[in-house]
């Protein structure tokens, strides 16, 4: 039997692969997929040697930045992101978890102002590993586990 | 440095320098220029009851000549209309040269500050900042035992939820002191202010006897158990009186011992200290006064 892609390839833009299942849709909503008016495809519970179940996301026509790449560092820690030209990988981009993380994450000290007020949320990263960051506002430290995306 | 213009919100964002160039500035603030502040203005935004902290402000910046402006509860302001703290501090920052606020979020301040074009002093942002407390805290050491540096300094009380000790180790850390965090297991100094000590490889002990460790202080800071800090009503019922210092703590204690406490007290302390030449804790409330002077006018950019 002829072996299809469960999606199909793309011509130009990016491929995130290996995003853990239960992540996917994280993903899509920390680079805000939804707003891309280009061909976006998100597929999820993929089988993976590696990972058991994996996600993965195809953006056709956007290149995104490391930066941008960085940002789905605290829910995808071992993504592999591809940047396609004309169906073939022309960068390969690491996901690192960046020094400041905006927006993302929310607050884990219900008194922060940042759960009262409607303003975005900051942290600076004081440790990658073991995970630790500290709220811009209310300087409350938080670990991996008290991680709640936004 | 230069202070002017500049927001204080956190100790933690000033250095030592910054630390020490403050109380050189409060102390020349004992006896101050009556106009400093002629013409300036401070809007306070008190979101939350205070008594020391808001008429100290208050005191302070009409010493110098100033005027102020503002509302003591938020049930007086528009919050109560369901208007945004953004908001509120965009609009009062017409109206004044420095605003001082208190808010029971944490990191209130800091908003403030991001909205307000005008500079932001931190007056409490509920469990999280105080510092202008700290540094009348530092100021009444160093005016007490003539230092900063090397000492040992015992806290007592709720060290878990208790800002004003959290501040307060922070900002001694710069002056290699020994630290005995004097507590209840369940309201013991919070592991990430031990971890942080250990980094700095700054000597602490914790002890929930006070009597085991009294004699080997130099300074001896109590805190209240603060009941609205408490989320569980049962725990703070467990640990209220917990402490109850009174004349026979000191039986066993350095001569030159000073007891501090940022007020307001409840029965941690009992009122036979006051008269001792060990006691400290008015004078330090009034220390207030020439440190929120100090920061008034340097933020205003009328000392440097």
């Amino acid at each position: 039997m002829k072996k299809e892609l469960t999606i199909s390839a793309i011509k130009d833009g990016t491929v995130i692969d290996h995003i853990p299942s239960n992540a996917t849709f994280k993903v899509a909503d920390i680079l805000d997929l939804k707003s891309i008016k280009s061909m976006v495809s998100v597929a999820t519970n993929l089988p993976s040697k590696h990972i058991g179940k994996k996600g993965i996301v195809k953006i056709a026509g956007k290149y995104l930045t490391q930066e941008e790449v960085n940002k789905i560092a605290i829910v995808a820690p071992d993504a592999t992101v591809n940047i396609i030209e004309n169906y073939g990988v022309k960068k390969k981009l690491k996901v690192s978890i960046p020094n400041q993380i905006s927006r993302v994450i929310k607050c884990s000290n219900p008194n922060c102002i940042t759960n009262v007020e409607k303003i975005e949320t900051r942290f600076s990263v004081l440790s990658k590993n073991p995970f630790k960051i500290r709220c811009y506002y209310c300087e409350r430290d938080m670990n991996k586990e008290d991680i709640e995306i936004v | 440095m230069n202070l002017k213009n500049q927001d204080i919100i956190s100790i933690n964002d000033l250095s030592k320098e910054d630390l020490l160039h403050i109380l050189k500035v409060a102390k020349s603030m004992e006896k101050p220029n009556p106009n400093l502040l002629k013409n300036k203005s401070m809007a306070t935004l008190f979101f939350e009851p205070s008594t020391r902290t808001r008429l100290s402000f208050i005191y302070a910046m009409e010493s110098l000549g100033g005027e102020v402006l503002g509302f003591d509860n938020a049930s007086s302001s528009s919050a109560k209309k369901g208007e945004s703290l953004w908001d509120t501090a965009k609009i009062v920052e017409k109206y004044c040269d420095v605003m001082v606020i208190r808010h029971p979020g944490e990191g209130a301040a800091r908003l403030a500050a991001e909205a307000s074009g005008k500079p932001v002093i931190n007056a409490g942002d509920g469990a999280n900042q105080h510092p202008t407390q700290t540094l009348l805290d530092l100021y009444t050491i160093q005016k007490v035992k003539g230092t900063l540096n090397n000492l040992s300094i015992g806290m007592v009380g709720d060290l878990k939820y208790g800002r004003t000790v959290h501040s307060l180790t922070a900002a001694m850390s710069h002056f290699n002191p020994t630290f005995y965090f004097i507590a209840p297991q369940a309201l013991q100094m919070p592991q990430t202010y031990l971890d942080e000590l250990k980094e700095k490889g700054i000597k602490f002990v914790t002890e929930s006897n006070l009597q085991k460790v009294s004699n080997k202080l130099d300074i001896l800071y109590v805190t209240r158990i603060q009941k609205e800090r408490f989320p569980d009503p049962v725990e703070y019922e467990k640990y209220k009186g917990y402490y109850k210092l009174d004349t026979k703590l000191l039986e066993n204690v350095k001569k030159d011992l000073k007891i501090m406490h940022p007020l307001p007290r409840v029965d941690e302390m009992d009122k036979s200290l006051d008269n001792t030449p060990y006691a400290v804790y008015f004078e330090q409330a009034a220390n207030g006064i020439p440190v929120r002077r100090a920061l008034l006018a340097l933020v205003l950019g009328k000392t440097k």
